[in-house]
């Protein structure tokens, strides 16, 4: 890591003196920007190849309370086959469950390149102690979850303890770390709860100091969840730490996105605002459930010439 | 991987005629004059041909907008004459999809700009003044403040619909009719706008549209029956209409040209700051007279904005003006890419350092790719001219004071643009700069309820908001 | 042949973008000007009028927050749909007011038009009542005008039409939301105008119209604490008074009125617009 972002998490007061330091993100600008690029129209080959691209990203998530061990099940055959009748469909990036039924996803998803990740650290308010956080990281880690999605103190955050909130990423990153498997960490901000684009922009880079593998808009649990302003601003974070520091860091957009037309705008603000490098399920991802249907009835349009209807699709 | 496919929009939207004709007293005639070939700038192929009118249609015209103006519109009240121009704004946002696609294909400018800007904005114009109509005593010209007459009005091609609004939506509000001249190569929504003011019965000789060259416009602004000459076009143009008027009574405004500065802080919300200076210079191919076509970056952060610069105008796309993803359209003429080109190599000759984006230019059509100079001196012509296309000359400072003696050193004073998330220093440079129109943290915004408009050689008057209405009335204390 | 009957239409309340029945339950009968029965009206209760202020201060974020451009298009798209039912509004007023055919036309005519007066207006307060201040000091000082909030309006009780548009139309042009209550012997033409309203784009709850008495309702308007400005029209003089005294404990702004009902056909100046504004001052320094 160059010497100026080494030197930004030395204590306390440097990674404030950083973040603070960070240029301002201008609301007016940003949010036009978005909606200026949300009007590109792709069509044609340029669809088809967005929405496998799209299926293949997909985090397929259940967060509810009522999950079953039959219901995970049911959405990792979902995950690894989407549309049973056409074969050609790519499987989904992953199945996103909470850590106690990792081990459920683990067991159905062996072997089939489909990932598990679990969410953990007391998701989705964060609101526990230390550890009682990194137990529920171990328990997503030690089921074999190969991606944790933990969520930041954004009480800490707002506060302006920086510090606590860098610390409570570096443990979690050193428990993935410690694993067997290699475990990518996602680190969910909650930008819903952030109030500012200059906020975001500070917790982006706090969580890619801290060595978050991915930088996540939302938990889905709190209403705005991922906009595109917002995606925007965690693209330029993960472009410009590639920029400073050489490496590739990835981006996950969670929480409202429902239509191919709302996926396909991501794309387009991945490819224009972080670049085409960042077009893989490795650097971004769309969590999300209803999503995956849509873009699967907008694929069957595409091969057939017709629209579809979602009686074709599974649960 | 991702290219996106083409999405071009369905040229046959435009309804284009293969012959279009003058419009006096209410009528489609063909004129005098000798017919003109319209061309679609991104194939050089010819779009339509455009009858144009003789000097004595052009005493037609005006004799048409006399009578409709003693008889007709100065004497009805403003409550019914708004109620005609809200008409006329309601029917241009109904044929906006038309008129939009029209507009890409004689300008050449980008369909997302015609869609997206031009035709709502020239539509806001109309529901703007429509409402002053009954309005004028507010307008802090006196109770009752009187139209001038017959307004004889000229525009040019870089916003053909827009600033036709800009010209006709006031003068009609209170209370004139008009002549108005469209350009010479963008002739053809200005006489769809005449076929709504058919649809909106508005009565005859109310507007008049006379196309033609420069010869038509030299007639018209010296014609002895109009009251009023409005302007908007070249700083050489402007300085010959007025030089032609002096002495007379007919009432002038100009709207000429611009070479604004764009000064970024080491402070400024840089993203933004970006986005900012690439719609400054490259809205509308560069063809915009408050274009921000000198960038002043502090020294300090220079490198940082170069480079996140080029890498963002490297994502611009330059190609068919119908494809709803193209950025930068075409050259509206081959005599400005001409101009463009000349003055690109006398940059290079006086020893700035050109960059220009990489991206595949149509090999058919008047087309350049944007282009940004460095290392550029005050005295070089890329830094003094107006170039009107896609061209940015960078150049850096250390102070406030030297920003703002660079920004004024020029003979123009139309826009300039600010950068910093710094409010006081916003507002004390604001306040030093000699231009019409300041933007800070953004660029290029235009609304009917904003006034907009030159110091200096960039002309005088100006249009939209309430200092707009006084360029066509005759105040309580006016002579 | 046997002639075919006609259907008959349930005038209701308009409150929060919809049309319910009151909460109370009750109506009551409304006769034409020579007496015959035409419908029974919604009579609305306290509740109603609270449920109105509920969403009447719901929708102020969003239509105060709006662009006076947007405010400006969807108040002349009330014009624009008024227009499409002039001659229902022509029967209505004249069954109501009495009016030969020729005056009722221009009643309505000149309600339309009206809109469209104020339509004009809501993109140009600022201009004109606003201001940059030369203060003595490197500050940048301006002044805006900003709507006060929800305004309670007791239609007049004789204009069912074009009184009631006159009263309401500069309430929503500056940005404020409104709830009134109509005249209470004439109110079927103020729920046809919500009819309008309702297929206007005018957001729900901009506008809340309650058909009913204006003395029974009228001192919970003008007690209520999230009611912020008055126009009293449509009381009594000697009601309008102890409303005004109410209004003083929350520091309503209340309209000045002359004591008759006006001539609604004068053309309107901008008092009515003035009342319902608020002038901001904002200071900035100016330095490097």
């Amino acid at each position: 890591m160059p010497v100026v972002l080494a030197d930004a998490t030395r204590d306390e007061s440097s990674l404030r003196r950083f973040l603070r330091g960070l240029p301002g993100v201008d609301q007016v600008g940003v949010e036009q920007r978005a909606a200026g690029l949300a009007t590109r129209s792709v069509k044609q080959d340029a669809k088809r190849w967005a929405i496998d691209t799209a299926i293949g990203m997909v985090d397929l998530t259940t967060l509810e309370g009522a999950d079953t061990a039959g219901s995970v099940r049911a959405l990792c055959a979902k995950a690894v086959r989407p549309d049973p009748q056409r074969p050609d469909t790519p499987h989904v990036a992953a199945v996103c469950v909470y850590p106690d039924l990792a081990a459920t996803a683990v067991e159905a998803l062996a072997g089939t390149g489909v990932a598990v990740a679990s969410v953990a650290t007391a998701f989705p308010s964060g609101r526990s102690s230390r550890s009682v956080k990194l137990a529920d990281t171990a328990l997503a880690v030690d089921s074999g979850a190969t991606e944790v999605d933990m969520v930041i103190d954004r009480g800490a955050f707002l506060e302006g303890r920086y510090g606590d909130v860098y610390d409570e990423i570096v443990a979690v990153k050193a428990l993935c770390a410690a694993a067997q498997n290699t475990v990518h960490l996602k680190v969910i901000l909650e930008t819903g709860e952030l109030a500012t684009y200059d906020n975001v922009r500070r917790a982006s880079w706090l969580a890619l100091l801290a060595g978050g593998d991915v930088i996540k808009t939302s938990t889905g649990k709190i209403s705005p969840a991922a906009t595109l302003p917002v995606a925007h601003v965690m693209l330029q974070a993960v472009r410009d730490f590639h920029e400073a520091t050489g490496e590739p860091r990835g981006v996950k957009v969670a929480g409202g996105i429902r239509t191919t037309k709302d996926a396909i705008r991501y794309l387009v603000a991945v490819k224009e605002v972080a670049g085409e490098r960042w077009l893989t399920p490795s650097l971004f991802r769309f969590g999300a459930s209803s999503l995956l249907n849509d873009l699967l009835l907008q694929r069957r349009a595409k091969q057939d010439g017709h629209y579809s209807s979602p009686v074709y699709l599974p649960e | 991987m991702f290219d996106y496919a083409p999405a071009p929009e369905n040229p046959d939207i435009a309804r284009v005629k293969q012959h279009y004709q003058p419009f006096i007293n209410g009528e489609f005639t063909d004129g005098g004059g000798e017919p003109l070939k319209t061309l679609n700038p991104a194939t050089g192929e010819v779009l339509a041909e455009v009858s144009t009118v003789s000097s004595s249609d052009v005493d037609n015209a005006v004799s048409a907008a006399r009578e409709a103006f003693e008889r007709v519109w100065s004497p009805m009240p403003g409550t019914e004459r708004a109620k005609y121009v809200f008409r006329l704004a309601r029917l241009i946002q109904e044929r906006a999809r038309e008129l939009a696609v029209l507009e890409s294909l004689d300008n050449g400018k980008p369909i997302k700009e015609s869609r997206d800007t031009d035709i709502p904005t020239a539509a806001a114009h109309f529901f703007y003044h429509a409402g002053w109509a009954d309005k004028l005593g507010y307008a802090g010209l006196g109770r009752d403040p009187k139209p001038l007459g017959v307004a004889g009005q000229v525009i040019p091609w870089n916003f053909p619909l827009l600033m036709l609004a800009w010209k006709i939506a006031p003068a009609l509000a209170t209370g004139n009719t008009v002549v108005l001249k469209p350009a010479e190569t963008t002739p053809l929504t200005a006489l769809v706008f005449a076929e709504i003011c058919q649809q909106a019965e508005l009565p005859p000789g109310v507007v008049n549209i006379v196309p033609g060259g420069g010869d038509v416009g030299q007639t018209l602004v010296s014609h002895p029956g109009v009251d009023k000459v409005a302007f908007t076009g070249s700083t050489e143009v402007g300085k010959q209409i007025q030089r032609q008027l002096a002495g007379s009574r007919t009432r002038l405004t100009l709207e000429l040209g611009g070479k604004a500065a764009n000064i970024v802080f080491d402070d400024a919300a840089i993203d933004q700051a970006i986005e900012g200076i690439v719609n400054g210079i490259f809205f509308n191919q560069g063809h915009v007279c408050c274009a921000g076509s000198r960038l002043l970056v502090r020294e300090s952060v220079v490198d940082e904005v170069l480079t996140k610069l080029r890498a963002r105008v490297e994502t611009l796309r330059i190609g068919d003006p119908l494809d709803k993803n193209t950025d930068i359209g075409a050259i509206n003429s081959a005599e400005q890419l001409a101009k463009i080109r000349e003055l690109v190599a006398s940059g290079e000759g006086e020893g700035a350092s050109r960059w220009t984006s990489p991206c595949p230019v149509p090999e058919r059509g008047f087309f350049f790719a944007p282009t940004v100079f460095s290392d550029v001196e005050s005295s070089m012509r890329i830094a003094r001219e107006e170039i009107f296309g896609p061209v940015l000359s960078v150049q850096t400072f250390r102070t406030l004071d030297e920003a703002v003696t660079m920004a004024n050193t020029t003979p123009y004073g139309l826009s300039a643009g600010v950068w910093t998330e710094k409010g006081s220093r916003i507002l004390w440079l604001t306040s030093r700069l000699r231009a019409g129109v300041v933007w800070a943290n953004t660029f290029n915004r235009f609304d009917p309820a904003a006034p907009f408009g030159g110091y200096k050689e960039s002309g005088f008057g100006r249009e939209g908001g309430r200092s707009g209405l006084a360029a066509y009335l005759q105040g309580d204390d006016d002579d | 042949m046997t002639e075919r009957v006609g259907v008959a239409k349930t005038y209701k309340l308009y409150v929060g973008g919809k049309f319910p029945r009151s909460e109370s339950g009750r109506s009551y009968p409304v006769t034409s000007h020579d007496g015959a029965f035409r419908a029974n009206a919604a009579q609305a209760s306290r509740k109603d009028l609270r449920d109105a202020v509920v969403a009447a201060r719901g929708a102020f974020g969003g239509w105060s927050g709006a662009t006076a451009y947007n405010r400006g298009q969807v108040l002349y798209r009330v014009a624009e749909v008024m227009e499409g039912r002039r001659q229902q509004f022509v029967a209505e007023v004249r069954d109501a007011e009495g009016l030969p055919s020729g005056d009722a036309e221009s009643v309505v005519d000149t309600a339309i038009d009206r809109w469209v007066w104020y339509a004009g207006w809501t993109d140009k307060l600022a201009a004109v009542l606003g201001a940059t201040n030369p203060v003595a000091g490197p500050y940048f000082s301006f002044t805006v005008p900003e709507p006060t909030g929800v305004v309670g309006v007791l239609a007049p009780q004789r204009s069912s039409l074009l009184g009631l548009v006159s009263l309401l139309a500069p309430v929503v042009a500056t940005g404020c939301t409104a709830v009134v209550v109509s005249s209470a012997a004439r109110p079927l033409p103020a729920i046809t105008l919500a009819e309008v309203l309702a297929t206007s784009d005018v957001p729900g709850g901009v506008v809340n119209l309650l058909t009913g008495q204006a003395a029974e309702l009228g001192p919970w308007l003008a007690s209520h604490a999230d009611v912020n400005a008055l126009d009293l029209t449509g009381a009594d003089a000697e009601q309008r008074v102890e409303l005004a005294r109410a209004a003083a404990d929350t520091v309503k702004r209340v309209l000045r009125l002359p004591e008759q009902e006006p001539d609604w056909t004068t053309p309107p100046g901008i008092a009515r617009l003035r009342a319902y504004l608020e002038d901001k001052t904002v200071w900035h320094p100016m330095g490097v």
